[in-house]
């Protein structure tokens, strides 16, 4: 065996290089974002595989869907958008590097996604870097868009932030159904459950109420058995669980089959058909949760949205498809309004949106970058949407 | 006292599952010393076959439940064959990584023509949404129908590998490949025996999931195929009746420090307990500690 | 061969001197885009996560599942101290603390694990790995499930060379070193090295501690130039992607190593533009190398100065035997 290794580092930089070499030729550009001819490219960066792909497929149909109709419409301002899309793998650090890929070498004028807050935040430096404004559907954790060193000023989302819906189901809880015992059994693996578990004691504790039992469980597990028997003979009024529909339809199941039958309350993450299909009709009852919007809503654009989604993807849109949808209508807004394409401009139109009419709401985007929206409360019998109550702060 | 009763009735529900995918885990690892990373794939699309036979064709349980079987099991062959047969004198690490590769293909193959979104299974009807009240203990007719199937393809295995000709040839080449060999047994398709064996009870168990809990989805394995590889090395790997009560152990320690302790820990208590168990007794609980010869 | 040992200490830091001023030169001139950059902070961390795992497995023959866990705990002290001191000195303390803090977890781990034989073993760190890992999304300090943000970059060429670049020498130097014969051989009979009278526990914990340390740096520099991390980040799969390096590169092969984390990451790159496809193709790729080579790229050859060398003989059609 021979001796130095270091060669190797000669090799390692050679074969970098053509990396390198390989992926400026797989992207098409290097043109300057303002004098593309043809279209404005927007970039697409979410979680297409990995271990929380359920969210990012979701948000990208929903885009993808609005990205056609804009382009039959004709485009912003004559021009077609091209989206360029990339799979994070639900990798934050890929998030980080493909987001690097899309400004520097694609070009975008701004990048939608990722789906989770993690993977959004950790995009946000290189953003604000080149200064390329990046959205979100749903990255709903408070120090998203704001932290202790203030606004980020490239980072926007339009989805409700955790302390607002777990604020919102706390005095729902209290004051509409006079509820003083709690039980919370959240989903301790992300970060929206665990904001919105936070948000809600705070909230029920400074109310009054009590928190008599705190159990979590982590995303994928589809035994809840054996918390649910531990808290079965705890005396509570309703039971609050943050997370999303993959696990709470089984809870809810499986909370009713072991004959507990309290008021179950949740977030948008509880806003999928599959929540019906996992739970069953017999089961969902008596369950209540804060949305954007209802399917009870009137409003011609949430139902022909919804017509649309059916006709493509063959199937009932979920709170991520909605929120995808949004996302991509939201961005065309602000791009036909800014003049030029520019990242400064681009960032100026998305923070002067006034009432912007999306299915999800009609929103504006208030100082702190968020959207300003009402919260609708939602609730089920036997299944299916029966009530739904606008809650306005 | 109630409380307890139910959460030993979770136990042995969450346990017969983890008991079936160990068993493939166990027998392909007793038989060529592979930790089949794709096995929890197989259960996986065990789980997806029952799902098109019970939604689109409309089968029932039983013909949904065999339609999975066989096609894991030839599914099982075919992974032997393709991805680690021709490797069968490599070093062992390298098929494990192709049995990463392979379970990687499974879960984003799947992936790619069903999407990532969960799937749920028709709702039950008839007898099997019974369920059972005793005092304030809940047994529902799938627990039972959990429960009951496990011990019959267990039983039925034991027999298989006890009673019959080619279970003794797979006894055999699991204690020596190239002895067997000169005995006159055809090696290549005892392995492939194995394989189809082990990966027809993880297609049961993939079926038994979606009918029990009614959520299936690609990455669907991950999760339960490591707790299940546990359940096995906890058993001593190899050793078939140490995957059984790995297997229903496993399950139990999870519903009881959920049901008892902080479920926030649960995982960490399941691991903390294999690696004492290992550390006292290095082969599992069932493992011989061999001593090596020079 | 080696009489001249002046020789390849001056080659070495030429070449050393050389690739660090190249890449340099290029990053200035902006012919390595930002995008490049990153590609090239992936790439060297994950050399450093594969050289180390490569030492702990390839060299000492222990198959470790639980390489992750280490980088966790490297990545969240060193996150934790930059997040409070973000300076230079902070981060030097930082990788440090990291490197110490998850060869100190690696030492108390590995002397009653590492008892354990083959299988046991990789399920044993594994295990230790996820408790790390649900330890770190209990802690108050951690932030829990939603991870740290806001962790200042530091990572630079400079950091990523110095670290990448010593990690793989003081590895390859100590493979070569009597402790690093001592390691191999434990790796091809731990008897017989017994017999021999090596303390095979003395040596298998050396490893394991030093491979940990070296796991903690990467996990530093990572949380260094990706700006977030979170628990989920470190589990099992992670483990798993060190792991394809080391084999797909050769176990007991260094520059094997080295030679799978650049391969991959353009092998990634590539795959980057077919997105719906990605892990598709990524997992049948793994599976044909791994079939048509399965002692992987180098066996456990490594490649060395003298390549260029070789070649130049090649031309001179004399042949010469490594």
């Amino acid at each position: 065996m021979k001796k130095p290794i270091v060669a190797i580092l000669a090799v390692v930089l050679a074969i970098a290089l053509l990396a390198g070499c390989a992926g400026n030729k797989g992207s098409t550009g290097s043109e300057d974002r303002n004098k593309v001819e043809d279209g404005i490219k927007i970039g697409i960066n979410y979680e297409l595989s990995g271990k929380v792909a359920t969210y990012g497929q979701s948000s990208v149909e929903g885009i993808e869907l609005a990205i056609e109709e804009i382009n039959e419409a004709g485009g912003i301002n004559g021009k077609k958008i091209i989206p360029v899309k990339y799979d994070t793998k639900s990798e934050p650090a890929e998030a980080t590097t493909l987001a690097t890929r899309l400004i520097t070498q694609d070009k975008v004028v701004m990048i939608l996604g990722p789906a989770t807050s993690g993977s959004f935040k950790a995009q946000i430096p290189v953003a604000e870097k080149n200064r390329i404004p990046v959205i979100s559907g749903s990255a709903t954790d408070d120090s998203v868009t704001v932290d202790a060193s203030g606004v980020k000023e490239y980072a926007f989302r339009i989805c409700f932030t955790d302390s607002y819906q777990g604020t919102a189901m706390a005095s729902y809880a209290l004051n509409k159904l006079s509820a003083k015992k709690a039980a919370i059994i959240m989903d301790s693996s992300s970060d929206y459950g665990k904001g919105l578990a936070k948000n809600f004691r705070e909230k029920f504790e400074a109310g009054g109420g009590t928190i008599v039992a705190e159990e979590a469980y982590v995303a994928g597990d589809t035994d809840f058995n054996g918390i649910l028997t531990k808290i079965k003979g705890q005396d509570f009024d309703v039971i609050f669980i943050p997370g999303y529909y993959d696990e709470a339809g089984l809870i809810i199941k499986q909370a009713r089959n072991l004959g507990i039958d309290v008021p179950i309350l949740g977030a948008d993450g509880f806003d999928s058909p599959k929540l019906l299909e996992l739970a069953g009709a017999a089961a969902l009852n008596n369950v209540y949760y804060s949305n954007h919007y209802s399917s009870l809503d009137e409003d011609p654009k949430v139902a022909k949205f919804i017509e649309n989604f059916k006709a493509k993807y063959n199937k009932e849109p979920d709170a991520f498809n909605a929120l995808g949808y949004d996302l991509a209508k939201f961005a065309a807004d602000a791009i036909s309004r800014a003049g030029s394409l520019d990242g400064e401009s681009i960032k100026k139109a998305i923070e002067e949106t006034e009432n912007f009419d999306g299915v999800t709401g009609t929103f504006s985007i208030d100082e702190n970058h968020n959207p300003v929206k009402s919260v609708v409360v939602i609730e089920l019998k036997d299944g299916k949407q029966y009530r739904a109550e606008k809650i306005a702060d | 006292m109630e409380r307890l009763l139910q959460q030993v009735v979770n136990g042995i529900s969450l346990g017969s599952i983890y008991a079936l995918i160990a068993l493939g885990y166990t027998m392909v690892y007793g038989i060529i010393k592979l930790i089949n990373f794709a096995h929890c794939d197989v259960y996986m699309i065990g789980a997806y076959v029952g799902y098109f036979c019970m939604s689109y064709f409309r089968l029932g349980l039983l013909p949904s439940l065999l339609i999975a079987m066989v096609v894991c099991m030839l599914l099982g062959v075919a992974i032997e064959k393709i991805a680690y047969r021709p490797l069968r004198n490599a070093a062992r690490i390298t098929v494990l990584i192709t049995a990463i590769g392979v379970s990687l293909f499974l879960e984003y193959g799947t992936m790619f023509f069903v999407k990532a979104e969960t799937r749920t299974y028709p709702p039950l009807t008839g007898w099997l949404a019974r369920i059972f009240r005793i005092g304030n203990v809940v047994i529902s007719m799938q627990q039972i129908v959990l429960v009951g199937i496990t011990v019959i393809l267990m039983v039925l295995l034991q027999f298989i590998v006890k009673k019959t000709k080619t279970g003794k040839a797979m006894r055999a080449v699991s204690i020596d490949q190239d002895a067997a060999e000169l005995m006159g047994i055809n090696v290549d398709t005892t392995i492939s025996f194995t394989f189809a064996l082990g990966s027809a009870l993880a297609g049961a168990a993939g079926v038994l999931v979606g009918i029990y809990y009614n959520s299936i989805n690609p990455l669907m394995g991950m999760v339960p195929g490591i707790k299940a590889f546990i359940a096995a090395v906890f058993g001593g790997i190899g050793i078939i009746p140490g995957a059984m009560i790995g297997g229903y152990f496993i399950g139990m320690v999870e519903v009881f420090v959920s049901g008892y302790g902080n479920s926030m820990f649960r995982d960490a208590v399941v691991y903390a307990i294999l690696i004492l168990i290992l550390i006292v007794k290095p082969a599992g609980l069932l493992g011989k500690n061999v001593r090596e010869k020079v | 061969m080696g009489r001249l040992n002046e020789h390849p200490a001056i080659k070495k830091a030429i070449a050393l001197v050389l690739s660090y001023v190249i890449v340099q030169m290029l990053i200035s001139t902006n012919i390595i885009s930002d995008y490049l950059q990153v590609t090239l902070a992936t790439i060297c961390i994950n050399i450093i996560l594969a050289v180390s795992l490569n030492l702990i497995t390839g060299i000492t023959g222990q198959f470790s599942l639980g390489h992750a866990g280490f980088m966790s705990i490297g990545a969240y002290m060193c996150a934790l101290i930059v997040l409070r001191m973000p300076t230079i000195p902070g981060f030097l303390l930082g990788v440090f603390a990291g490197a110490a803090a998850a060869a100190l977890v690696g030492c108390v781990v590995g002397l009653p694990t590492l008892r354990l034989r083959g299988d046991y073993l990789a399920i044993a760190t594994l295990g230790m790995a996820e408790i790390i890992r649900v330890i770190f999304l209990n802690l108050e300090i951690t932030n829990g499930a939603a991870g740290l943000s806001g962790i200042p970059k530091f990572v630079n060429w400079f950091w990523l060379f110095v670290f990448t670049a010593g990690t793989i020498l003081v590895i390859s130097n100590f493979i070569r070193s009597s402790h690093g014969r001592a390691c191999i051989s434990v790796r091809e009979d731990e008897i017989a090295a017994d017999a021999m009278g090596i303390n095979t526990t003395k040596y298998k914990v050396m490893a394991f501690t030093f491979g940990a340390f070296c796991a903690g740096i990467a996990g530093a520099l990572y949380a260094t130039s990706f700006y977030f991390i979170e628990p989920g980040l470190f589990g099992f799969m992670k483990s798993i992607d060190v792991l394809v390096i080391v084999v797909l590169g050769g176990l007991g092969s260094i520059s094997g190593s080295v030679l799978a984390a650049v391969l991959l990451a353009v092998i990634s790159t590539l795959l980057q533009s077919f997105p719906e496809i990605r892990m598709v193709l990524y997992a049948l790729l793994l599976i044909i190398i791994m079939l048509f080579r399965p002692q992987g790229l180098m066996g456990s050859k490594e490649i060395s100065l003298n390549v260029f060398g070789k070649l130049g003989d090649l031309f001179a059609s004399r042949k010469r035997r490594v």
